[in-house]
């Protein structure tokens, strides 16, 4: 091991390893973290700026030394331009929307036009016969949707029911996009219509039309989504599901609520959200005697690999997955998904490249949605405050896909002895849902967070003071939040917030706080190769893509760090399922889970680089040291080389090392095939500050105070424009988007932009953004992700807001005028 | 004129580009899918996104919305064109420096507003940046960065007229 780069290189002073020893776990006991030879190491603890804590953690042998703290280091943690940023503003970034190969063909989707109808007969002989039309397919199965427990419970057809207005039937390719949506116009569907219903309301009613004949199943997928299995249905309401997955239900509910010295009993409502990434759904499927290639819109490379060898029968070998950039996601985009399944078809069939990119309604109704909600919470609380109970009964609708939960703060937020929260899917005849950042949880705490309000205003205490005593459970959370409400109350003026209602005029101004929480997501497989060549040119590789979070330069930033360079003199090669398998962009998961990896790599093509330069200076290898663009012998002048000219003096032609993700240092909360958890989470404290004109019911939300952690932030630029997207589109979701359906069709109302309002520049209100350095010792970076908790607390930041700015609680989502005015007048 | 393919000059970018095209197609599609330059995005196809702007002599205009015919003898400035040469124009830059993106799809289409506004107008305030990207969706939401870089744009803007003695 070399310690001899540490001071200078940044990393702690104190990072000198203990006699490696060996793993182990007793039987019966846990699973040891990282079976194999380690370490014991002590490693700094905490939050930078606070008093830090020295722990000693079980390390992998091979993992580099400690970082020091961001302040004492030279790319990472430095607020660098994004890598690809030149790409972008001078419009050469290429995204599956601009892909062009030769030969290739267009494609438009058919899609239903009923709600619920069995099909009868799909004539497609017009649309062949239209000039330019190459080959036409018709679906004969769909993904994304639950599907029916009993394959006998439908009459057998070829077609799939017809569950929602808008659900793919079939596609055409054309040499023109023009001619394939002209012929995707002339495919003639005969429908049996079938009873439906939209509303989740009607959907749960005892005579409501069925969506399914019988109870289904939706096993989860990468992105999320889904539900357990074999939980009874009855009608459109399948469920509940108690939450076992979190420990639920736990204590005794009833005994707890009658401790308590306030119960907060209400009923909220959330809307269904759409995603709306820029860039549509879609891809570009290359179908060839030797393999398949696929050009993706996608958060997940490694996923729609995997789903097209499974539905095509390819081995994974044959299928290759790129994705240079992808124009948002936000937990939409994994797998190859419907129009996948038709353009791999299509471009079997007409041996040609297909490119089948959705259009904005296509966008809205069909590919994913954030679920509607009904929930009825019962909080009870001690005088003191600490929680006795909370007893959540959750419904809501994710259109004919399972997975509208309302996430799990109830069971991991605050410590409470009794809680039990379960929850129902409700079917209905609308596009399925999909993952949607922070799934669930958005939806939970904005309600959860309001009602905590509520505790505190009935124990006369202050919303922060309530936090301060039931937020104790002493994680990394709860250490972080406790540093942040601090943090936040002296940037939004907390001290001076007035009681509810002090405004006499019509508009009222007031001031709100709401907690976030996110699980730490990792993505156990994650691997990253490092390479040198023998020109000094460094390279690092991963599957894993970018939409928007700048995973690319963090990867240079890692491991430029690592060899002493800047984070542009590395290739970043990401997009590519031929790398090695990386995370998804889902779940806050990158950073967390590809940069351990990268480091960990560029931490072995150092120490094999340095072995060569040894040699090659006569000098012992521990005391080869990169820094500043060089290499050589620390105190020794003359063996100083440009890091160009070491690579050459040591005689290398390439050189490559590849490493994994290690799991957490202290092991994992829970694991499950697709992703494992981390022991502590992530989040934050979100204030707001609105105006609520009562005359009209408008809300003008002025001022928004975020104070986020996610361990050690490597970008602190990317890191802020992540929050800043978060609180936007929370604040979106909570004053403005509702997707309509008109309840007689099933039609979208408003599948556009124009009409799906949407924050645009002059709602945006001025944002605050800090961000805490907090220092977990669980793996070679401590960096965790971000992208959720910026979006989870919004919401219900506003809606506290609110409350104190007009003494009424809004408890209905979106806070548009007609929900505010009744709201008022409640 | 039409329903038949025709032949039309277009002044694109400094260069004149004889493109072959069917009279119905909007000039964002015969920038993409003809002359290649895919910078230019297309969001919502109804110009409401303001994904597809581009300049018009001088002026922003919603591609998507725009027959690529009616943009004859125009001079027409796509995100390809704004930088000279290896130079980003002054917005592109400011955006780089700032962060002003996340997935970069609507990025095109906001510097081309924000480059037009800078240019036509270096005093401008937040407001006026507010206005003038108040098309535009950005789903992302890099709002606050794309405001930070373009009144830092025009603040150097400014200081450059200054420096020369010409400041408006």
């Amino acid at each position: 091991m070399s310690t001899a780069a540490t001071e200078k290189n940044g990393k702690a002073p104190d990072a000198a390893p203990s006699k490696p020893e060996e793993a182990g776990a007793p039987a019966g006991q846990p699973a040891t973290p990282n079976p194999g030879a380690s370490r014991q190491q002590t490693l700094t603890y905490g939050i930078v700026g606070e008093p830090l804590e020295q722990v000693t953690r079980r390390v992998p042998l091979d993992e580099p030394p400690p970082l020091a703290d961001n302040a004492a280091l030279k790319v990472i943690g430095k607020p660098l331009p994004r890598l690809d940023a030149v790409q972008k503003v001078t419009g050469a970034a290429r995204y599956t929307f601009d892909v062009k190969i030769p030969g290739m063909l267009y494609a438009r989707r058919v899609t239903s036009a009923v709600a619920h109808a069995r099909i009868v007969s799909i004539d497609t002989a017009e649309a062949e016969k239209y000039p330019g039309v190459r080959a036409v397919h018709v679906l004969d199965r769909l993904l994304l949707q639950a599907q029916v427990r009993d394959p006998n419970a439908e009459p057998a057809s070829r077609y799939p029911t017809v569950r929602y207005l808008g659900q793919p039937l079939a596609a055409v390719a054309a040499d023109t996009q023009r001619a394939a949506d002209a012929a995707a116009l002339l495919v003639k569907v005969t429908y049996e219509p079938l009873p439906h219903v939209t509303t989740l309301d009607g959907a749960m009613n005892d005579g409501s039309p069925a969506d399914f004949p019988g109870p289904t199943e939706q096993p989860g997928t990468a992105g999320g989504g889904g539900a357990p299995p074999g939980l009874p249905q009855h009608g459109n309401v399948r469920g509940p599901d108690t939450g076992r997955m979190f420990g639920l239900p736990r204590g005794d509910v009833a005994r707890g609520l009658a401790d308590a010295a306030v119960v907060v009993e209400a009923e909220y409502r959330t809307q269904v959200q759409t995603h709306v990434p820029m860039e549509t759904h879609g891809l570009v499927a290359d179908w060839r005697e030797d393999g398949l290639t696929i050009y993706a819109s996608t958060q997940f490379t490694t996923s729609v690999r995997d789903e097209a060898a499974e539905m095509f029968d390819l081995p994974k070998s044959r299928v290759r997955v790129i994705s240079d950039f992808t124009g948002g996601g936000f937990g939409a985009k994994y797998g190859i998904g419907n129009f996948g399944l038709l353009a791999i078809n299509l471009s079997r069939k007409a041996r040609a490249p297909v490119r089948l990119m959705l259009d904005r309604r296509e966008e809205h109704v069909s590919v994913g949605n954030r679920p509607s909600s009904l929930q009825r919470l019962k909080i009870g609380a001690a005088a003191d405050g600490r929680l006795t109970a909370i007893a959540l009964e959750a419904y809501g609708s994710g259109g004919v896909a399972a997975g509208a939960g309302v996430g799990f703060a109830h069971a991991m937020m605050y410590p409470c002895p009794n809680v039990s929260a379960i929850q129902f899917d409700v079917f209905t005849n609308a596009g399925p849902c999909a993952a949607f950042r922070a799934p669930g949880q958005v939806q939970g705490i904005f309600a959860l967070e309001q009602s905590l309000d509520e505790v505190a205003g009935r124990l006369g205490l202050d919303p922060i003071a309530l936090r301060d005593i039931i937020d104790s459970s002493g994680s990394d959370d709860s250490r972080a939040r406790r540093v942040q409400r601090r943090i936040g109350a002296e940037k939004s003026g907390w001290r001076t917030r007035r009681p509810p209602n002090a405004d006499t005029g019509p508009i009222k101004r007031g001031l709100g706080m709401a907690q976030s929480h996110w699980l730490s997501v990792i993505y156990p497989p994650s691997s990253c190769e490092v390479r040198i060549t023998g020109d000094g040119s460094v390279e690092a590789f991963s599957a894993s893509q970018d939409i928007g979070t700048g995973t690319r330069t963090v990867l240079a930033q890692v491991v430029a760090e690592e060899l002493g360079l800047e984070a542009g003199d590395i290739g970043a090669h990401i997009g590519d399922t031929r790398y090695p398998i990386g995370p998804p962009s889902g779940g806050s998961r990158v950073t967390g889970s590809l940069t351990p990896a990268a480091r960990n790599a560029a931490y072995r093509a150092a120490r094999d680089l340095a072995a060569r330069l040894a040699t090659a200076l006569g000098v012992p290898q521990d005391d080869v040291v990169f820094e500043e663009g060089h290499a050589g012998v620390r105190g020794n002048a003359a063996t100083w080389l440009p890091f160009k000219e070491a690579v050459k003096k040591a005689g290398i032609t390439e050189l490559s090392h590849r490493a994994e993700r290690r799991e957490d240092y202290d092991g994992y909360l829970m694991e499950t095939p697709e992703f494992s958890v981390g022991k502590h989470g992530i989040g934050g404290v979100q204030f707001a500050e609105v105006l609520v004109d009562t005359e009209t019911g408008a809300v003008k939300v002025q001022h928004i105070v975020a104070v986020h952690d996610c361990g050690r932030p490597i970008n602190p630029m990317l890191t802020e424009s992540q929050i800043y997207g978060g609180v936007i589109q929370g604040l979106s979701y909570a004053l403005y988007e509702e997707r309509h359906l008109d309840p007689t069709s099933g039609l979208q109302l408003n599948a556009n932009i124009d009409q799906y309002k949407i924050v645009g520049a002059r709602e945006v209100p001025v944002i605050d953004v800090h961000v805490i350095e907090q220092l977990t010792a669980q793996t070679s970076t401590d960096a965790r992700g971000v992208a959720e908790p910026a979006n989870v607390a919004t919401a219900a930041a506003v809606a506290n807001a609110f409350y104190n700015a007009t003494g009424k609680r809004i408890r209905t989502l979106p806070l548009t005028p007609a929900n505010v005015l009744d709201a008022l007048r409640a | 004129m039409g329903p038949s393919e025709l032949t039309v000059e277009l002044f694109v970018n400094g260069r004149m580009m004889s493109v072959r095209l069917d009279p119905a197609m909007t000039l964002a599609e015969v920038l993409r899918d003809h002359l290649g330059l895919t910078g230019t995005k297309i969001g919502c196809d109804r110009g409401a996104c303001s994904a597809c702007t581009v300049w018009l002599d001088g002026d922003v205009v919603a591609s998507c919305m725009t027959l690529a015919l009616d943009a004859r003898s125009r001079n027409i400035t796509t995100i390809e064109g704004l930088a000279h040469g290896e130079t980003l124009h002054p917005v592109q830059q400011a955006f780089v420096d700032h962060d002003a993106m996340q997935c970069g799809f609507c990025t095109p289409g906001m510097v081309m507003s924000c480059a037009a506004l800078v240019d036509r107008k270096p005093g401008c305030t937040l407001d006026d940046v507010k206005a003038a990207v108040s098309g535009h969706l950005c789903r992302c939401g890099a709002y606050p960065n794309i405001f930070k870089a373009t009144l830092a744009a025009a603040g150097a803007a400014r200081t450059r007229d200054t420096s020369r003695g010409d400041g408006r």
